[in-house]
């Protein structure tokens, strides 16, 4: 028994010892910390690192310009990152843990729905205000949170504007909406749900037909199941998405099996590369997008989409995917609050937000009662001759859509 | 129960479920092979495996964009992957080969993990492809299709099936591995090194995974945190058909294939998972009770 | 001191500390919180895994069912925050030991690695319906109601629940080891034909086990659910890479089949993994790999078998 007593004071040692190592030495003078817990590895690791260098962009570029002016006192960004392995129970833990050990001023998104709703009630509980970019689901902006903002438009969007293509083009040949077919395969995850809910409810305002509904496993790495049932019952649209892995094995098993299908529409295509990745096979798929680099927005720190694109190739060796784009306007979205609030207090900095009216890059910004941006919209590309075309909506579109795509043997 | 009536309606659809699942089944069989010969020779329950299958990927990704054709990569994979088990025998698996099969789910567990956030902080947790450029074959009016990827697959495993077959029976090595499966210490008495043959063992093992790796990144994609589904995969194939028994591992491993396509076509993919492994849970219950009544009527 | 002077000793030290962190360290309540269940996770899996030789790679499949039916019940009972709470952990705690009593007999007559593998197809079958069945939230998961209590109060409460939880399984699983059970499944582990031979219903004992674990572990499930906030299939409920895997590490880490062995496992492990994520950003599960590698294959026996075997060297 001696030695369970011997252990035991051992043990609470142990855990005095990570007490003092673990709480990281608090915010210096004249900065702003801004606290995040990203998605580093895991399943959402590679739009967990397009948000991190999201970030990190903005608070060099914005901290390069003369930081953020606090009562007329300039404060240098800093960001305070944790990995939250793609799971929502550490992403929880961890932000808690930013708020109350580390200090920081304020939190932004971590990647992705489920994160963000784990993170939410932490920080609303804590009056921290958080302003993401990432979390697209509907679900987060009908709970009555007053600290959350979303510089992105909803997860249900991302496809919409490929239903009302369908829509319209059919009607151009002639046919009645009511009488198409659409097919559904979208993972089974927070996001990509909303993303399903936002077809169906639009298929349904046309009447349209859902002859195919499955939802993808996490641990998916064949899709032959579902496209055997495309095959069977020959609908006028396809609908995939399931993050990158959803938008790869897309495009590789339709191709490889020849599947054919008058549209085939995607989200996360352009982080997915699939382009460079299959290059002809890629070709005539619609992708819903948030953003584009050859839109015609202003901003005040980058100048416009183009500029930001090459100063973003130039610091990270790829392409702004929109998950970064979008992660970099949260940042803008704080120091333009944190300076009209002339103050680092949190309930005058969450007002300041509330009242944002700003241009940047990404589009522009204005919040509604439940916190989402509605001043932007999504584009729509559609893969043409392996580049990516706007299609939609029209004020930016660089060409016209296909539809239908040709049959296999003619491309 | 719509998806049985389009079943009923086209039975020419339950062929091509039937036949890309026995295809697909057999790259899953050629990762239960290496889990049985180690199980067998070793006694050591790789969780470990679908990380080498990951890594075998990337070293056939890297090769690709090198500019060297998929043909030659596999090969060099495998290369790589035997280097790398012999590098992880001498540094863990030697020191728990004989302790209980326990310790080495776990320590094999650890390697696991290791080996996938050093590939993601190695090569990013992108999504990686490497095209074929394989064309597809088509059957009855194109509602069969099989891309010819996937039949190259299925070919590989037969291959390395055989030649795992012959390896064993006619070299000297191969001798010494079978030996030592039946009785370690008896092998060891009559002079054969069973350290060597443990080492080349576990290596063979991860160059069959290696070479594995490489068609699941020609015919899906790879990242670094697909390993799990095809070591768990692979633990099934075994399980179902016995240590020491290759054919039997083509076989189960394509009927795993079938099901699971029948399984998500029928049920719907979301069940997909949950079926297989409902199945594997059944088939170690049925297979128990089946045991007893050998053992009753033994008696 | 005496033997009994100590253990109460031993009684006091862990009370005091147990009861005064969040006082003296409030920012890390939830990490602390997270302790306790650990503890309560590797001294639940030592029921089977160490005392009774069947290692479960499923034990999360009670922790799992705990937390849902805790969360089912706060979101469709219509009672008040804490009496649906109250409610909730008892039905969590019920539902799990059901569960067992269910499987227990068809699962725990299968043996070795195959017992293994058998509960770990339980848990993934588990995550799969978990997140496909629309009822229980699908892959969107379930978001726990809002506590009604002051800001950090949250942590706190769960805190208190949680340590209590530990407590209660520590005294329980001592109780029992000192029990006859605890000869009857020391017994099921050493040879279990010749304990079936000695006219033991090795069945029974194995099945109530197994049950006395579920019990613990859905009991847990409720509080965990609160304390996280947002429920998820596969990284909360039925996180089997993690939660199921960290269980048998820590029981293994402190030393297995032994009662202080899994505290000691669950302390180190957690702390270690503490230090790990705040200081190894991006390299936490390398290093937790290594760390595993190495426990395993040169602490085969534990912290507390190689305290034992040092002790008895030097002597």
């Amino acid at each position: 028994m001696q030695r369970s007593v011997k252990t035991l004071a051992a043990a609470c040692a142990v855990v005095a010892l990570a007490v003092g190592a673990g709480v990281r030495t608090a915010a210096a003078e004249d900065t702003i910390t801004l606290g995040a817990a990203v998605s580093l590895t895991g399943k959402y690791s590679v739009n967990g690192k397009n948000t991190q260098d999201g970030y990190n962009l903005a608070a060099k570029v914005i901290n390069e310009h003369g930081g953020v002016k606090v009562g007329g006192k300039a404060y240098q960004l800093k960001i305070v990152y944790y990995d939250d392995e793609s799971t929502s129970a550490r992403g929880a833990q961890l932000v808690e843990r930013l708020i109350s050990q580390d200090h920081v001023d304020f939190v932004l998104g971590p990647y992705g729905s489920a994160l963000t709703k784990a993170i939410v009630p932490i920080t609303e509980k804590y009056g921290v205000p958080m302003v993401e970019g990432n979390g697209a689901d509907r679900g987060l902006f009908t709970k009555g949170y007053k600290y959350l903002f979303a510089t992105l438009n909803t997860s249900d969007y991302y496809l919409r504007a490929a239903v009302s293509i369908l829509a319209d083009e059919a009607k151009r040949e002639g046919r009645d909406p009511k009488s198409l077919k659409i097919a559904i395969a979208i993972e089974n995850d927070n996001f990509s749900q909303d993303v399903r809910d936002g077809v169906e409810e639009d298929a349904k305002k046309y009447g349209m037909q859902v002859v195919i509904d499955d939802k993808l496993p996490a641990d998916l790495n064949d899709m032959t199941a579902t496209l055997t049932k495309v095959k069977a019952l020959k609908p006028d649209a396809l609908f995939i998405s399931g993050h990158e892995k959803g938008a790869v094995l897309g495009i590789r098993e339709v191709a490889a099996q020849r599947v054919y299908v008058p549209m085939l529409a995607l989200t996360h295509c352009d982080s997915a590369q699939i382009t460079e990745k299959f290059g002809k096979d890629a070709n005539y798929a619609f992708c819903g997008s948030q953003w584009d680099s050859r839109m015609t927005y202003s901003d005040r720190w980058f100048g416009n989409p183009q500029k930001y694109a090459e100063l973003f190739n130039a610091t990270f060796h790829y392409e702004p995917p929109y998950q970064a784009a979008e992660s970099t306007a949260t940042v803008e979205v704080f120091a333009d609050a944190i300076a009209r609030a002339g103050s680092l207090d949190r309930a005058k900095v969450r007002d300041a937000i509330a009242a944002t009216d700003m241009m940047t890059f990404y589009g522009p910004i204005k919040f509604d009662a439940t916190g989402k941006n509605i001043a932007k919209s999504m584009v729509m590309y559609q893969v043409q001759d392996q580049k990516y075309v706007v299609v939609a909506p029209a004020k930016w579109a660089t060409g016209k859509p296909i539809f239908p795509a040709p049959q296999w043997d003619k491309r | 129960m719509s998806n049985l009536t389009v079943l009923a309606d086209a039975p020419v659809l339950l062929v091509q479920l039937v036949v890309s699942g026995i295809l697909v089944g057999a790259i899953f069989a050629l990762v239960a092979y290496g889990m049985a010969l180690v199980w067998g020779v070793m006694n050591i329950i790789n969780i470990a495996q679908g990380e080498f299958v990951m890594l075998g990927g990337y070293v056939v990704f890297f090769l690709d964009r090198a500019g060297i054709a998929p043909v030659f990569g596999i090969p060099v994979a495998a290369l790589v992957l035997y280097v790398v088990g012999v590098a992880l025998y001498h540094t863990v698996i030697r020191r728990i080969v004989g302790r209980d099969m326990f310790t080495s789910i776990l320590a094999t567990f650890g390697i696991s993990i290791l080996l996938q956030q050093l590939a993601n902080q190695l090569f990013s947790a992108d999504i990686r492809t490497v095209r074929s450029g394989l064309p597809s074959l088509f059957f009855a009016d194109g509602m069969i299709t099989i891309p010819e990827v996937n039949l190259v697959g299925f070919a590989a495993a037969v291959v390395v099936g055989a030649l795992l077959v012959a390896f064993l029976r006619t070299t000297r090595m191969g001798q010494a591995i079978r030996a030592t499966a039946q009785n370690a210490r008896a092998a060891r008495v009559l002079g054969i090194d069973t350290d060597r043959v443990y080492a080349t063992t576990f290596a063979i093992n991860c160059a069959i995974c290696g070479a594995a790796g490489g068609l699941v990144a020609m015919t899906w994609f790879i990242q670094p945190y697909l390993g799990l589904t095809y070591t768990l995969r692979s633990f099934m194939i075994v399980i179902v058909a016995g240590l020491g028994n290759l054919s039997g591992v083509i076989v189960a491993g394509a009927g795993l294939g079938v099901v699971e396509d029948l399984a998500g076509f029928v049920l719907g993919s979301e069940y997909q998972t949950a079926f297989v492994f409902m199945l594997l849970v059944v088939i170690l219950v049925g297979r128990n009770l089946w045991l007893a009544r050998e053992r009753r009527s033994l008696r | 001191m005496t033997k009994s002077g100590r253990s109460v000793a031993a009684a006091i030290a862990v009370a005091v500390t147990g009861l005064a962190l969040p006082w003296i360290v409030p920012s890390i309540t939830t990490q602390a919180a997270f302790l306790w269940l650990m503890i309560l996770f590797s001294l639940t899996w030592d029921i089977n895994g160490g005392q009774m030789g069947y290692n479960s790679f499923g034990n999360v499949f009670f922790f799992g069912v705990g937390v849902y039916a805790c969360a089912l019940v706060q979101r469709d009972s219509g009672l008040s925050y804490y009496a649906g709470l109250g409610a909730g952990i008892g039905a969590g705690a019920l539902a799990a030991a059901l569960s067992a009593l269910v499987l227990g007999p068809a699962m725990l007559a299968i043996r070795g690695h195959y017992f293994a593998i058998a509960t770990l197809g339980l848990s993934i079958v588990a995550a799969n319906v978990a997140s496909a069945w629309e009822y229980i939230g699908a892959a969107s998961g379930i978001a726990a109601p809002l506590f009604p209590g002051a800001i950090g109060g949250r942590a706190k409460f769960f805190y208190y629940l949680l340590f209590a939880l530990a407590v209660l399984t520590f005294l329980l699983v001592r109780r029992l080891y000192r029990s006859r059970l605890g000869l009857a499944i020391n017994a099921i582990r050493d040879d279990e034909d010749k304990a079936e031979a000695m006219g033991l219903h090795t069945t029974r004992y194995k099945v109530f086990a197994w049950s006395i674990a579920a019990l613990l572990l859905g009991a847990a499930g409720g509080p965990v659910g609160n304390l996280v906030g947002f429920i998820d299939p596969n990284d909360l409920a039925f996180a089997g890479a993690t939660f199921g895997v960290w269980m048998v590490l820590m029981a293994v880490l402190g030393g297995k089949g032994t009662l202080w062995g899994p505290v000691i496992g669950a302390v180190v492990f957690h702390v270690t993994q503490e230090l790990f994520w705040t200081w190894l950003l991006g390299w936490q599960r390398v290093a937790m790999g290594l760390l595993i590698v190495v426990i395993v294959v040169f602490f085969p026996t534990g912290i507390l078998g190689w305290v034992a075997r040092r002790r008895t060297t030097a002597a």
